[in-house]
């Protein structure tokens, strides 16, 4: 009846897992008992789970990769407890508690914090820099992120009901087969990821198609602001990617369940094509997550040095560049599995060439601030905190590019220090340049300055001192993954790397009080231009929030720095609005079918989890049903209004008028 | 408009390259879906692809069992074939019918192409279920595994196109020829004519090449 489900899953004799399910489910209850008691829930159905509007997708995607990032973090703080404290002992955490921590920690920090916020800025920002009104498809839009949490469930599902792999976030075979993992921790793993892996993969067709084809009259291609071009990059690869990703998990999951041969030892399998197609996913994966963070600083560093952006050609090319090239380096995660010196060589080049265009990028920054009137406001110190952060990454990824070396380094603390040199800060720095930068638009009232200056020194700095041991740890020969260890030099490096955990905890801690104290003195911080930051591209052109229609015109582009160039003019003239014909504005209707989706999802897969086979089977249905009524429905647009539009747009002028006549006194 | 006037300034031309041509403003809804359905064709192409790699790779490990040129039964093949290729055809008739509004050719069209389509699962389900009964199903050997993977998975996109054809008939028999339901229509001719250029990848990979002695 429930297949392999019984009361043996509940893990009773552990107390970590289970006093975390515990508190993790009275805080989901309490939320829910909160929401109902207070009357929210309608509130909350109408306008945020069943939205299609791509600004509350997008503020949904960065919500939901806050949350996981505090449950990857908590991680992460006992895997740097455990390391400081397990030399020559088992220090707290068993082996195969251990195993799945950091399974755990590296599977949720790329697929539900990482990937999550990039998409969740993508989402909010891009359809208001190209000056449209939404996205190609928002129903999709609104299903994909809920195929997302889904996956975000079902590894928190997994911390209670059973267990999460003990393979590592790549779970390679053999050690993924049932062979060697015959428990759930597995299915979990690949289950959840697939079920994401199709909400991503929603997103990333979604998003190619907005940026090919809509963007507002006269935004040409070579007009587009450099989020635009970055997005569409990282989107191209997840269309490219993505289904890589889907078809190894898929052949992992046969092999599971049906007993195929693909990575098996037995009957012909081949573990090392495994490793072949997972990183032909996971190489262009590392871009995908980085490019869109590269957009961003190319946004803020703009904005904050008060100039156009510099050389935005070549930093058209360079993104374009690496969008390209990150496919053909992907042997490199494996230089030393016995490809030959030939082919270990060009992969080997080819990954140094990789790091040509992002220091193309790394100069346009400086040189856009180079003469600039700088304003080291929070997104700028995220940004230039970046810069000095990712170089260092970058150089000992092109280290460890180096096949000789890479032999001394791989799979060691080093290699481990690399990627969270360039994830933290690339990809987790730019994620809190963007959302510092886009704050005001979404929620119409800046964040807390004192706050967030805090929250970005304790991060610099805790990043530092955990990372950079760990750099050492690893020419010391201290392999990855340890849960203890017996070799006295170590000890220090990781008694270090706890402390600088601690700080970096800080850091987190001043990023909520910042939430906190903004939302409290949201009044005082409210944003009533549109415009807080003198920004240059059509985002800033409408009210924060934005009107659901983004535009009451869809505004008409003549050249780079959109906006900018409408405010220079707009000092001498004044808006013209008025003699404007408003009209009426179609807007896609809210659809709980992305809701629904994902809730008979998160079913099949649990069940498939399980082996509860009659509940995939509903779960099938269900899903399909769902589309069915999707298609059916006959009315999926509703109008508003002229007289609304005027209404909501009118105000926006009158704030926007004084901002400029002041601007202008000035 | 006000931003017309506005951005009047702005530098029309930054790098004087001499020809600027205004972009027109977003596509309309029938060539934004499309265009999104054929983005999502192209990621289905590289899964495919995936398979088609393993198969490439593994086709030689038969682990003592068959090889490909001991089971395929090329004239099986040929016959499921053709009923793709027609297939495609007369899904072709059904689009035109559509778009010419003409409900009778449009009904006659998908009714082939469905008919067509359950032959070939047919054709596809005996050969497996023959194959799995002379005890060379997938788990057999890392070849078999690779050959019914790819063509299964092939072979599942065909079910779901036959799943997708019946409640298109039924949108059309509802709801007439709707934009919204010709939109859609187009979508599922893309994904059948797609279905078609795969197969013909694998019916050369799978069964010429690798049916070869
Ligand atoms: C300058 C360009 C870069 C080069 C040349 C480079 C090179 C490398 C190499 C050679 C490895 C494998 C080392 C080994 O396993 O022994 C590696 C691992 C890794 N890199 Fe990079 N990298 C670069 C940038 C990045 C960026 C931008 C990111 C992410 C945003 C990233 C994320 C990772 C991750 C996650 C791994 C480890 C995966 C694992 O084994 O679990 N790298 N890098
Ligand atoms: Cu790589």
């Amino acid at each position: 009846m429930l297949g392999k489900l019984d009361w043996s899953a509940i893990p009773f004799d552990q107390p970590i897992p289970l006093v975390a399910g515990a508190m993790v489910l009275v805080a989901i209850l309490g939320v829910l008992t909160w929401v109902v008691v207070k009357g929210h829930l309608p509130y909350l159905w109408s306008e945020w789970i069943t939205s299609v509007d791509h600004k509350r997708i997008g503020v949904m995607y960065i919500l939901l990769a806050s949350v996981m990032l505090l449950r990857g973090g908590s991680d992460a703080i006992m895997m740097r407890i455990q390391q400081a404290v397990a030399y020559q002992s088992q220090g707290y955490l068993p082996p195969e508690h251990y195993n799945q921590i950091f399974s755990a920690h590296g599977t949720i920090m790329i697929f539900f914090v990482a990937m999550p916020f990039v998409i969740g800025l993508m989402n909010l920002v891009v359809p208001l820099q190209l000056g449209v009104r939404d996205v190609a498809f928002p129903t999709l839009n609104s299903v994909g992120f809920w195929l997302t949490a889904t996956g975000a469930l079902l590894v928190n599902v997994s911390l209670v009901v059973g267990e999460f792999a003990r393979t590592g976030w790549l779970a390679f075979p053999p050690l993924s087969e049932l062979s060697y993992s015959p428990g759930v921790g597995v299915d979990y793993y690949a289950w959840s990821l697939q079920i994401s892996g199709v909400g991503t993969l929603v997103a990333g067709i979604n998003l190619v198609t907005t940026v090919l084809k809509l963007r507002t009259k006269g935004m040409n291609y070579l007009r587009m602001p450099m989020f635009c071009w970055t997005t569409l990059a990282s989107n191209l690869l997840i269309v490219a990617a993505f289904p890589i990703l889907t078809a190894t998990l898929a052949m992992l999951l046969l092999d599971r369940y049906l007993g195929f041969h693909f990575f098996t030892n037995e009957a012909g399998g081949n573990v090392m094509m495994f490793m072949n197609l997972i990183w032909a996913w996971g190489h262009p994966e590392v871009y995908i997550l980085v490019l869109p963070a590269f957009g961003v600083f190319s946004e803020v560093v703009s904005t904050f040095s008060g100039k156009a952006l510099f050389g935005y050609r070549s930093m058209v090319l360079a993104t374009m560049a690496i969008c390209v090239i990150s496919f053909m380096v992907w042997l490199h995660h494996f230089f030393t599995m016995g490809a030959g010196p030939d082919v270990n060589a060009i992969f080997g080049i080819a990954s140094m060439i990789i790091a040509v265009p992002t220091g193309v990028k790394i100069y346009n920054w400086l040189f856009t601030m180079y003469g600039g009137r700088i304003r080291f406001a929070t997104p700028m110190l995220w940004s230039v905190g970046f810069m000095v952060t990712f170089i260092i990454g970058g150089l000992t990824g092109v280290l460890v590019a180096v096949p000789p070396a890479d032999f001394m380094l791989h799979n060691s603390m080093f290699l481990v220090a690399h990627f969270h040199n360039v994830i933290i800060g690339g990809v987790l720095f730019g994620a809190f340049a963007g959302f510092e930068y886009w704050f005001p638009k979404a929620f119409g009232f800046r964040l807390d300055e004192r706050w967030g200056k805090a929250a970005f020194w304790f991060t610099f700095l805790g990043f530092y001192v955990t990372f950079m041991p760990l750099y050492i740890a690893g020419m010391l020969g201290m392999t990855r993954r340890m849960q203890h260890y017996d070799v006295a030099a170590w000890r220090p490096w990781m008694i270090v790397a706890a402390v600088g955990m601690a700080v970096l905890t800080i850091g987190v801690i001043c990023q909520i009080m910042q939430l906190v104290i903004s939302i409290r003195n949201r009044e005082a911080l409210r944003d009533r231009t549109g415009d807080p930051w003198d920004g240059r591209s059509l985002e800033w052109a409408t009210s924060s929030p934005p009107p659901v229609f983004n535009f009451a015109f869809n505004p008409d582009v003549r050249g780079e720095d959109a906006y900018w160039e409408m405010k220079a003019h707009a000092r001498q003239q004044s808006f013209e609005h008025e003699e404007l014909e408003y009209q009426d504005i179609e807007m896609p209707r809210n659809s709980p079918t992305g809701f629904v989706c994902a809730f008979f999802a998160a079913i099949m897969g649990f069940a498939l989890i399980w082996h509860i086979w009659w509940m995939v089977i509903l779960g099938g249905i269900g899903a399909f049903a769902t589309f069915v009524v999707f298609a059916w429905r006959d009315h999926d647009e509703y109008v508003i209004p002229a007289e609304e539009v005027a209404r909501i747009d009118r105000i926006n002028i009158e704030e926007r008028r004084s901002l400029v006549s002041m601007a202008g006194a000035v | 408009m006000a931003m017309t006037a506005t951005a009047d300034h702005a530098r029309a031309d930054p790098h004087q390259i001499g020809v600027v041509v205004e972009h027109p403003g977003p596509a309309p809804k029938r060539i934004v879906t499309a265009y999104g359905f054929w983005v999502f064709l192209l990621s289905d192409i590289v899964m495919f692809s995936c398979f088609f790699a393993a198969y490439a790779v593994l086709s030689g490990q038969t682990a003592g069992g068959p090889k490909g040129a001991e089971i395929f039964e090329q004239r099986n093949v040929a016959i499921e074939t053709v009923c793709l290729l027609l297939s495609s055809f007369t899904c072709g008739m059904a689009s035109i019918a559509a778009d010419v509004r003409n409900r009778f050719w449009f009904y006659l069209g998908m009714t082939v192409t469905c008919v067509l389509g359950l032959i070939f699962l047919a054709i596809e389900f005996r050969e497996f279920a023959d194959l799995v009964a002379r005890g060379y199903g997938p788990s057999r050997s890392a070849f078999l595994t690779a050959f019914f993977s790819l063509v299964g998975c092939h072979g599942l996109h065909v079910s779901a196109g036959v799943l997708w054809l019946l409640t298109m008939m039924a949108q059309v028999f509802a709801k007439g020829f709707r934009a919204d339901v010709l939109r859609r229509m187009m979508c599922f001719a893309l994904f059948w004519h797609a279905l078609d250029i795969i197969w013909v990848g694998v019916f050369s990979v799978v069964y010429l090449l690798g049916g070869a002695p």
